[in-house]
C-alpha cells in the first residue's frame, strides 16, 4: 500500500527567498502532470456519480459461458470467473470504494480534530496525555488497527471504514495537534482576543480555519491513502462481500485467479494506483502553490 | 519513546545549527569518542558549552538517554497491553460461544460454562486483566481459539520468515533510495524531473498491486522465478513487492534533505579545496540526507510489517502476516492481540535502535545531548 509520511507537524513555507524575483506566477494549471492528474480524479467522481454514462453493462449481470474473458474490444477489462464484465464492475465500483475512501477520511479527521484540539488547547497535561496517546496509536503500524478493529466488530463494509478510518487518526492528530499549538501562539490570535472576541469565536473563527488551511494538502493525499488501505483490507477479504462491485472485493475475487485471469486484479488495482497517484500528484501541486505563495 | 518524523528530524538538523558541528567538509567519524568536539564557532546556539563537555560525561548522558527511552519504550508496550486486552473483551456476544464455534453450533450449557472456566472468563475483569499482564511479563500470550495452541508457540514459529521479508526489503528500499538520490537528487533537468517521477511512483504503488503484477510477469508469464515460496528465490519477489514503495518513499525524504545540503557552505568549502562534485556528493551531502530516512527507518519497519500481511497472502508465504489474517477472519482474538502485541514490540524496538543508531551517526545530536544534562 502507499505510504504516507508521519507528516510535519508544522508546515512552516519553505524558505525560497528566490521565488520573490520569480516574473511570473506559474499556476498549477500550467503543468500538464497536474491537469492530466485533475482529469483522472474527474473521470472517477463521474463515475461515482453517475456509472451508467461510462459503462453500459450491468456490472452483476452473470454470464457463464463468458466467464475468464480476456480483454477484447467487447469487454475492455476481461470478465470474471462469472462472466461479469471486469470494465463495468470497476466503473460501477467507484462509487462505493470512494464512499468508503472518504468516509474513512471523516472519521479520522473528526477523531483526530477532537484529540489536536484537546492536546493544543486544553494546557499542558491535556497535551502530555494526548501526545502519548498518539504515540501508542502509532504503535500500531498501517492496517494493524484497523484488522484488530475488524477482528473484534466482525467483517463488514461499516466496520471496514470505521477501522481505516481510526487507523488513520494518529497522522492527522499529530497535524492538528502541531497546527493549532502554532496558531495558537500567532500575533492574529492575539489580535482577537485583544479585540475582545469570545474564545468560542476565537476557536471557530479564527482557530479552526487556520488549522485546517495547511491540512487540506495533507487531506488530499490522506484520501488516496484511506482508498488504498480499504482496498487492502478489501483484497485480504474484509469489508464489502461478493458480488457487489467494489475495488477491494475485486481485488479479493481475482485473488484466487491470479495466474489464469491477472486482468481480474490488475484492472481495479492500476485505477486505485492511477487515482491515488493523482490525488498526489494534485496535493503535491497544491502545496507548492501554497508554499510559494505564502514566500511572497 | 521518540517516534522521529520529518518534523523533528528537520529540528535535530537544527541543533547545530546552519553549519555542521565537526570541522566543515570533514566526514565526522562515527567513532562517537573522537571528534565530539565541536570547532568553536561553528555552532551559534546560544550558551552553548558543548566545547568544555568531556566525552566520559557525553556517554553517560547517551546512557541515561538510553535508560529513560528504555523506560518509555516499556510504558507504552504496557498501554498497547492495556488497549489490545479491552479491545478483547469489547466484542459483542459470549466469547466461550466463539471458542465453541459461533453461536449457531449450539453447545450444551455446561459444556460453555466449562469454557467459561477453562478460559477464566467468569472472573471479574480486572484479574482477567492482571491476568493477563502476569502471562506477558512471563511470555505467555495465551491459547489460541482455534489452532487451541499456545499464541507464543505460533508466532515464534512464524516470526522468523516474516522478520526475513521484512529485513530484505528495508535493505532493498535503502539500496533503491540511495540508488535514485545519488542519481538524479540536486541535478536540475531531465535527470533529476525523471528521479523524482519514478520516487512518486514508486511511492504510490500499493502492496496488493505491485505484488500481484510482479507475480504475473516474472512467475507466471516469463517464469524466472517461483510461483509460491520456494527457498531463497522465492524471497526476491515479495521483498520486491515490500522494498519499492517504501524505496520510493524514502528516497523522496532522502532527496529533500540532500538539495538542502547542497545549498550548505560546506558544500562551496569542500569544492574550493578542490574535492570534485562526485566525491562532494557521496561523501559530504549523502550523510546528511540519510538522516532523516535513518530516523525513519524504525517506522519504516512498522509499515514493512503491516504490508507484510498483504505480500505474504498473494505469495502464499508462511508468516505472522498469513496468521494475523485467518485468526481476523476467525475472529481467533488471543491470536490477534498476540500478534498485534509482538509487532508492536518489534516496532518500538526497531524505533529504539534507530532513535540511538541516529544519536551514534549525527555528531550535533550527541553534542546536545551532552549539553542539555
Amino acid at each position: 500500500m502507499t505510504i504516507l509520511a508521519p507528516a510535519p507537524e508544522d508546515t512552516a513555507p519553505a524558505q525560497a527567498p528566490q521565488a520573490a524575483f520569480r516574473p511570473a506566477r506559474r499556476t498549477p494549471l500550467h503543468s500538464p502532470g497536474f491537469c492530466l492528474a485533475l482529469g483522472a480524479v474527474a473521470v472517477v467522481a463521474l463515475a461515482a456519480v453517475a456509472p451508467g454514462l461510462l459503462a453500459h453493462q450491468d456490472p452483476l449481470e452473470i454470464h457463464l459461458a463468458e466467464s475468464f474473458d480476456a480483454p477484447s474490444l467487447q469487454h475492455p477489462f476481461g470478465t470474471d470467473q462469472s462472466g461479469r464484465d471486469v470494465y463495468s464492475r470497476v466503473v460501477h465500483g467507484a462509487g462505493q470504494s470512494l464512499v468508503i475512501g472518504l468516509g474513512a477520511t471523516a472519521i479520522g479527521l473528526l477523531g483526530a480534530l477532537a484529540l489536536g484540539l484537546a492536546g493544543g488547547l486544553g494546557g499542558r497535561f491535556a497535551d502530555v496525555a494526548v501526545t502519548r496517546v498518539i504515540e501508542v496509536l502509532y504503535a500500531f503500524p498501517g492496517i494493524l488497527l484497523a484488522l484488530i478493529l475488524i477482528a473484534v466488530y466482525g467483517n463488514s463494509a461499516m466496520t471496514q471504514m470505521v477501522a481505516v478510518g481510526v487507523a488513520s487518526m494518529p497522522g492527522y492528530a499529530r497535524m492538528v495537534r502541531g497546527q493549532v499549538l502554532s496558531v495558537k501562539g500567532s500575533l492574529y490570535v492575539e489580535a482577537a482576543r485583544s479585540l475582545g472576541h469570545s474564545p468560542l469565536r476565537i476557536l471557530l473563527r479564527t482557530i479552526l480555519p487556520n488549522t485546517f488551511r495547511p491540512l487540506t494538502v495533507l487531506i488530499t493525499l490522506g484520501i488516496g491513502q484511506a482508498i488504498v488501505w480499504a482496498a487492502a483490507l478489501g483484497f485480504l477479504g474484509m469489508g464489502v462481500q461478493p458480488p457487489t462491485a467494489e475495488w477491494g472485493a475485486m481485488l479479493n475475487a481475482g485473488r484466487n485467479y491470479i495466474q489464469m485471469a491477472w486482468w481480474m486484479d490488475f484492472f481495479p488495482g492500476i485505477t486505485i494506483v492511477l487515482f491515488t497517484l493523482s490525488l498526489t500528484v494534485i496535493g503535491r501541486h497544491l502545496q507548492r502553490a501554497t508554499d510559494s505563495g505564502a514566500a511572497r | 519513546m521518540t517516534v522521529h518524523t520529518r518534523d523533528e528530524t528537520a529540528s535535530a538538523s537544527a541543533v547545530g545549527g546552519a553549519a555542521p558541528a565537526t570541522a566543515p567538509g570533514v566526514v565526522p567519524p562515527l567513532d562517537p569518542t573522537a571528534g565530539s568536539d565541536p570547532a568553536p564557532g561553528s555552532d551559534p546556539a546560544p550558551g552553548s558549552g558543548a566545547g568544555t563537555q568531556r566525552p566520559g560525561s557525553r556517554w553517560r548522558a547517551l546512557a541515561r538517554r538510553a535508560a529513560s527511552q528504555l523506560g518509555s519504550a516499556v510504558l507504552l508496550l504496557w498501554a498497547v497491553a492495556t488497549i489490545v486486552f479491552f479491545l478483547q473483551h469489547m466484542v459483542p456476544g459470549d466469547p466461550a460461544l466463539a471458542i465453541l464455534g459461533g453461536a449457531s453450533s449450539n453447545p450444551p450449557p455446561e459444556t460453555v460454562q466449562a469454557v467459561r472456566e477453562q478460559y477464566g472468563f467468569d472472573q471479574p475483569l480486572l484479574v482477567q486483566y492482571a491476568a493477563f499482564l502476569g502471562g506477558l511479563v512471563q511470555l505467555d500470550l495465551g491459547e489460541s481459539y482455534t489452532m487451541k495452541e499456545s499464541v507464543v508457540t505460533v508466532i515464534g514459529e512464524q516470526i522468523v520468515p516474516t522478520l526475513q521479508l521484512t529485513a530484505s526489503a528495508l535493505v532493498l528500499a535503502w539500496v533503491i533510495a540511495l540508488t535514485l538520490t545519488l542519481v538524479s537528487a540536486g541535478r536540475s533537468g531531465l535527470a533529476g524531473r525523471i528521479g523524482s517521477s519514478i520516487e512518486v511512483v514508486f511511492a504510490a504503488l500499493p502492496h496488493f498491486w505491485l505484488g500481484v503484477v510482479l507475480l504475473v510477469v516474472f512467475a507466471v508469464v516469463l517464469q524466472w522465478l517461483p510461483v509460491v515460496d520456494g527457498g531463497p528465490l522465492g524471497l526476491i519477489l515479495p521483498a520486491a513487492t515490500l522494498g519499492i514503495p517504501l524505496g520510493g518513499f524514502l528516497a523522496q525524504v532522502t532527496r529533500d534533505e540532500f538539495d538542502a545540503a547542497l545549498r550548505q557552505p560546506f558544500v562551496l568549502s569542500a569544492r574550493s579545496r578542490g574535492a570534485t562534485l562526485h566525491d562532494v556528493r557521496w561523501r559530504h551531502v549523502l550523510r546528511h540526507a540519510a538522516l532523516p530516512g535513518i530516523a525513519l527507518s524504525g517506522w519504516g519497519l512498522g509499515s514493512l510489517i503491516s504490508g507484510a500481511v498483504v505480500v505474504e497472502v498473494i505469495f502464499s508465504r508462511q508468516g505472522i502476516g498469513q496468521v494475523l489474517v485467518s485468526a481476523v477472519t476467525s475472529q481467533d482474538l488471543p491470536l490477534v492481540v498476540g500478534v498485534t502485541f509482538v509487532v508492536a514490540l518489534v516496532y518500538v524496538v526497531a524505533n529504539l535502535l534507530t532513535d540511538l543508531a541516529y544519536v551514534a551517526v549525527d555528531p550535533r545530536l550527541r553534542a546536545s545531548i551532552g549539553r542539555a544534562s
